[in-house]
Order: C-alpha cells, then sequence, then structure tokens
C-alpha cells in the first residue's frame, strides 16, 4: 500500500481528516523548507504539498505567484525540490510528500527521468495542474509503475464522466477546488461543496482533499468534515510574504495556523 | 505525400504538438467551446454573416499588390504583399476577432476577454466588442502598455477596460497567464478570444480556420493575376496566426515554399530573441505542447524582439509541427534587418509596415534576389506600421 493510501486509511480508522498544507519550495530562500516541512508535522499536519516554482502559473492567485518569483530568484528548480525532499524523507519515513506545480519542468526533465528521480527522492505523489487525465496517460503509467500516485484536480464543473476518468488514472487522492478561480481566491460556499462531494462520492472511492479558499480553522473544520482532507496554500504563503525580514517569525506563524487547525478539525 | 493535410487530431494534436494542457476548471469551458465551434463551422447561417462581415465591416477581400518596383529594385522574384494592413483596424488580428465574437454571441457569453502584445489584437477585440455591445476586457503586459501607448488609447476609447499585467516578465506572456486566471474565475459568462494560433484545443484550429481567408484570397488572387500558384510564402511569426492563415491552404500544393520568420531581436547567438522554432526545445506553456523558449529547468525565459507582436517565448503547435515534418521553413531576421525592412518598403513602395511584418520584410529582401525575375514571392503584409512610429523615432533618436 502506498505512503498516501495507509495515511488516509488511518486517519478514516480514527475518524479523522487530513490536514494538508501547501508551501512553494525555496520561498524565500531554499533554506528555509525543510525544516518548515519538519516544523508543520510538528503541527500535526498529515500530508505535504511541496510547490515546484514555475515561471508562468497560470492557475495560481497573486500570493502563490509571488512565492514562485522569490523561489526562483533563488534558482530554486524541479531538481532542487527534488532534493529537498530527500533530505526530508532522511529524517522522516512517515509523512507523504506530494509535489505540485506544471507539466513544463517535468517535460524539460523528460517524463521518464523525472519518474526515477521522483522514486529515488521517495515522493508519494505528483499534482501537475496543466496536466488533465487527456494528456497524463504516458507520465500517470511511468509513476504508477513506481508506487507513485498521479493525483488529479476536480473543479465546481467537473461531470460525472471526468469524475469517473480520475478514478481511472489517478490514485492516492484526488483534489477538489472548491470554486471557479485561481488559488487564494475569495470564500468558498459551503453548501456547495456539500452538494458537489455527494456527486464526487458517488463516482469514486478515492480520498477527496478540499483546498483554494480556506484561510481559516473554522473554515478548515467545516470543509474537512466534507470531505476527507483540507488543504491550505495561500493562507500560509501569506505569512511568509508578512515576514520576509524575519524567516524565524514567519514559520511559527505557519506553525500556529496549523496548529489552530489541527485542534478545531480534531474537536 | 500525397495524402491530403488534415490536422489537427480530435484531441487537437498536431502529432506530438497542442493538445489540451489545462487545469480542470478549464475543461469543460474549452470542450464547450470546441462543441460550439464545431457545430457553426460548417452552418451556413453562421457563415453567411462572418462572410458578411468580414466583406462589409473588415474590408475584404484584402488586395493582392504587386511590389513592382521593389521586385525590380531588388533583381530577382516577383514580389507581391497581401495587403493585410488595409483590413479595418490595420492588420490581420480582426479575421478572427470578428469570427470568435460572432461565435460568443451564439454561445450567449456577455463578457470577452483578450491578451495583446503589440495591442493589434487588443485593438481588434475592442472594436468587435464595442459592435456587439459586449464589455471586453484587455490583458496587456505593463512593458507592451508602456511601448504600445496608441493602442492602449485606441482601446480605452473602444469602451474596453486595459489591464496593464505587473507579474512575470510583464509583457505577452504574463498578460496570457493573466487572462486564464480571468478565464477560469468568470468562465460563466466570459469568452477569451486568443489572439494567435496558440492556446488549448480548440484556439490552434479555430484561430487557423479564421485567418485562413488569407490565403484562401490569396491563392486564388494569384492564380487570377499571374495565372499560376507563387513560388515561396514569407510571412513573420510570433505566435503566428498570419503565417498559418497564409499557409495553411497552400499546405497541399507541394511546389510551395512556406518561410515563417521569427525575431531574432539582438541576434540568435546573444540569447536575446524570440525565436523558440530556430533556437527553442519542445515544451508545454499555456495549453499546448510546442517548441519554447525555456531554460534547463524548463522555466520560460525572456524573450526580445523590437516588435511587440513578435515578443513572444512560444509558437502555435502547428508551427511546430510543419518545421518537423519539413513542410515550412523557418528563419529568423534581427532587429535591425527588420529595420531596413522596414525602411525599403516605405521608401520604394510608399507603403509604411508594422514592426511585425518587417521581419517578413527583410526576409524578403534576402531572398528575392536569389530566385528568378519569373518566379513568385507572396509577403504577408500582416498590418500597418502606424501603431509603431514612437518605437522606430526613438531608435532612431528623433523626438516626435
Amino acid at each position: 500500500m502506498s505512503r498516501l493510501a495507509a495515511t488516509f486509511e488511518a486517519l478514516s480508522k480514527s475518524g479523522r481528516k487530513a490536514l494538508v498544507p501547501f508551501i512553494t519550495a525555496g520561498d524565500p530562500r531554499p533554506d528555509f523548507t525543510l525544516p518548515m516541512m519538519h516544523a508543520m508535522v510538528e503541527a500535526g499536519v498529515d500530508v505535504i504539498e511541496l510547490g515546484v516554482p514555475f515561471s508562468d502559473p497560470m492557475a495560481d492567485g497573486p500570493v502563490i505567484q509571488r512565492a514562485s518569483e522569490r523561489a526562483l530568484e533563488h534558482k530554486m528548480s524541479l531538481r532542487r525540490t527534488l532534493a529537498i525532499a530527500t533530505e526530508f524523507r532522511k529524517t522522516n519515513q512517515h509523512t507523504p510528500v506530494v509535489l505540485m506545480g506544471y507539466v513544463n519542468p517535468i517535460e524539460a526533465m523528460g517524463y521518464e527521468d523525472f519518474a526515477n528521480a521522483a522514486q529515488r527522492a521517495d515522493i508519494d505523489g505528483v499534482l501537475t495542474v496543466d496536466l488533465p487525465p487527456e494528456e497524463a496517460e504516458e507520465c500517470a503509467a511511468l509513476l504508477k509503475a513506481r508506487d507513485i500516485d498521479p493525483i488529479f484536480l476536480l473543479a465546481p464543473n467537473s461531470g460525472d464522466e471526468r469524475i469517473q476518468k480520475m478514478e481511472a488514472v489517478g490514485s492516492g487522492y484526488l483534489y477538489y477546488v472548491s470554486l471557479k478561480g485561481v488559488t487564494g481566491a475569495g470564500h468558498l460556499n459551503t453548501a456547495d461543496v456539500e452538494t458537489k462531494l455527494k456527486q464526487i462520492r458517488a463516482n469514486t472511492r478515492l480520498p477527496v482533499a478540499i483546498g483554494f479558499g480556506v484561510k481559516d480553522a473554522q473554515t478548515a473544520k467545516t470543509v474537512a468534515n466534507l470531505g476527507d482532507g483540507v488543504v491550505i496554500g495561500s493562507a500560509l504563503i501569506s505569512k511568509i510574504e508578512a515576514n520576509l525580514d524575519d524567516t524565524e517569525r514567519a514559520k511559527n506563524e505557519i506553525v500556529e495556523l496549523l496548529v489552530a487547525m489541527r485542534q478545531a478539525m480534531d474537536s | 505525400m500525397t495524402e491530403k493535410y488534415n490536422m489537427p487530431d480530435e484531441r487537437g494534436h498536431f502529432g506530438p504538438y497542442g493538445g489540451m494542457f489545462v487545469a480542470e476548471t478549464l475543461m469543460l469551458p474549452i470542450q464547450e467551446l470546441n462543441a460550439a465551434y464545431q457545430q457553426y463551422l460548417d452552418d451556413p447561417d453562421f457563415i453567411a454573416e462572418l462572410d458578411a462581415d468580414l466583406t462589409h465591416y473588415v474590408g475584404r477581400p484584402s488586395p493582392l499588390y504587386h511590389a513592382e518596383r521593389w521586385s525590380r529594385e531588388l533583381g530577382g522574384a516577383q514580389i507581391y504583399l497581401k495587403r493585410e494592413d488595409l483590413n479595418h483596424t490595420g492588420a490581420h488580428k480582426i479575421n478572427n476577432t470578428i469570427g470568435q465574437a460572432l461565435l460568443a454571441k451564439r454561445m450567449g457569453k456577455t463578457r470577452i476577454i483578450a491578451e495583446t502584445g503589440a495591442g493589434q489584437h487588443g485593438v481588434a477585440t475592442a472594436t468587435v466588442a464595442a459592435r456587439l455591445g459586449l464589455e471586453c476586457v484587455v490583458y496587456m503586459g505593463a512593458v507592451d502598455v508602456a511601448r504600445q501607448s496608441l493602442n492602449v488609447y485606441r482601446m480605452k476609447l473602444l469602451g474596453a477596460k486595459v489591464v496593464a499585467v505587473e507579474s512575470g516578465s510583464k509583457t505577452l506572456k504574463d498578460a496570457l497567464n493573466e487572462a486564464l486566471r480571468d478565464w477560469v474565475t468568470n468562465v460563466d459568462n466570459t469568452f477569451y478570444i486568443i489572439g494567435t494560433v496558440a492556446g488549448p484545443h480548440p484556439y490552434p484550429a479555430m484561430v487557423r480556420d479564421f485567418q485562413a481567408i488569407i490565403g484562401r484570397e490569396a491563392r486564388q488572387q494569384c492564380l487570377d493575376q499571374a495565372g499560376r500558384l507563387p513560388d515561396a510564402l514569407v510571412a513573420c511569426v510570433g505566435g503566428g496566426s498570419n503565417a498559418i492563415g497564409l499557409f495553411y491552404p497552400f499546405i497541399d500544393d507541394r511546389s510551395v515554399k512556406m518561410i515563417g520568420v521569427e525575431a531574432a531581436g539582438d541576434g540568435i547567438e546573444t540569447g536575446r530573441h524570440s525565436a523558440p522554432l530556430c533556437a527553442g526545445r519542445p515544451g508545454v506553456l499555456h495549453g499546448n505542447r510546442t517548441y519554447l523558449m525555456e531554460d534547463d529547468d524548463g522555466e520560460i525565459i525572456e524573450t526580445h524582439s523590437i516588435s511587440a507582436g513578435l515578443d513572444y517565448p512560444g509558437v502555435g503547435p502547428e508551427h511546430a509541427w510543419l518545421k518537423d515534418t519539413g513542410r515550412a521553413e523557418y528563419v529568423n531576421i534581427t532587429d535591425s534587418e527588420a529595420m531596413e525592412g522596414f525602411h525599403a518598403l516605405t521608401c520604394m513602395e510608399g507603403i509604411i509596415p508594422a514592426l511585425e511584418s518587417s521581419h517578413a520584410m527583410a526576409y524578403t529582401m534576402k531572398l528575392a534576389p536569389t530566385m528568378s525575375k519569373d518566379e513568385i514571392i507572396i509577403v504577408c503584409l500582416s498590418g500597418r506600421g502606424d501603431k509603431d512610429m514612437q518605437t522606430i523615432a526613438q531608435r532612431e533618436g528623433i523626438k516626435l
């Protein structure tokens, strides 16, 4: 069983939901990421989504765009992101790490070389925003052959047929983008999410993590109860952005928010 | 190859290129767009409305003009200019915006968005939006807003909101990113009019089909005027919409050479250029796989060209396919050479070309003398140069 499947199964048995933070590798500096990952685990997160910076993050809002820009200024790359994941795994064998980014850096490395490198770094899942199932067959097969879960996005306008398609090509979990828009946008509508989750559940047995628009502990709790996990990204990165001159403080504020979310979700 | 050219496949692939590389939220809208496009492509009412607009609003057919003096001066092939500069709004861009706006109307969309580089596509979009009474938002890189201020003013006069994009390199690619972000947020009421043969399927095929009127007319006009097909076609390539528009109806005419001219900026060897087909490699950006300007890590690198309309790190996927199959050839022209082309056409024929089109003129100056006097080159004069007066004066140290 993959590390992701085992994580979601254990959570399900204990009646808990996954807390899934997203940070961009190398933001605001390359040496910030590894200690931040360990600190997030201590704060009680279950899965880490590690963003691979890209020059043209078309699906992201301004907060994550700027995170990418800061990371790229420090020459962060897919290779260096994999190196951070490798370091992380040396002292943590239980927390799944999912790479999240855009397909071009993977194309540049070559699908097979990337799959091999991800396997060496003991990556658990790969979520490629602009690689829908229609274009993902080759890459997904290479990942699956190495026990790495290809993870796909679901949107409010994804129909039954598409959800079934994700179920066929994807594994690990599905990431439900709770609103039409870019990351960090607006506020989500709980009733809409609830309705949509019923439809998703009817079409797949994969765990569903919900993200986009989760900003605080209360929302995290509400959203977590609708699915199997909650993804939080822009709200964390905002803490980094607000404390660029004091990264220790950024780290502490992120931990504080995650602890509050964990408590709210478990209460 | 005797088989008729028939690209892309139903999922939008030109061999390994093209496709639908978009985030999930955009899958449904592009599938709906594709369905609408397929429905109206052969719909007699739609075609009649489009044809009427192209005739009475755009002013088509555009002339095919035999540049006799310039041809004589260069001493080789006969040069014919396809006068897209004479269209309403001054460039080929409106052929496509008219088509997509009519499609938007039929799909019940009330809001139009577009990206623009030089501003020609933005103006052409704002124009049709004004005419159809649709809300219009145009995304334009902040750098381009500064160097194409006349077009920004035109768009505003036409009632469009122009958003200066401050992210990334602040040029065309960033405007495209921002337009995609808008579309993902407002998919229900918004139609995204992409200005070139890039983006996810069906855009590359759809924009090509709307622009193919350039080549259809030119082919017939050449037969009428010269009694035979041309020997070569020359067009500038940024995203590549005027080039594919000219090339496409000639693809099965194997005797006709097709040459796309990319922007070499300061020179390919300097790295400061916009020539992905000549000096880039395949990757995925803005919804399709194509040749890109990128670094070893797959990050898109900044491009350079004197012409804002060519300042783009990608190129339409069909051009990538035509390059790999050898059906078309891609060359490049520097900023300085483009300026020579600009002045040559202006002085020799009394026609002031856009800086984009000047790249095609400059290559024609190299090509024509290598050909015989009874051979024919058709060059796409994709736009007029009025918008570039400031840029050119500044480059030549003249204060207006």
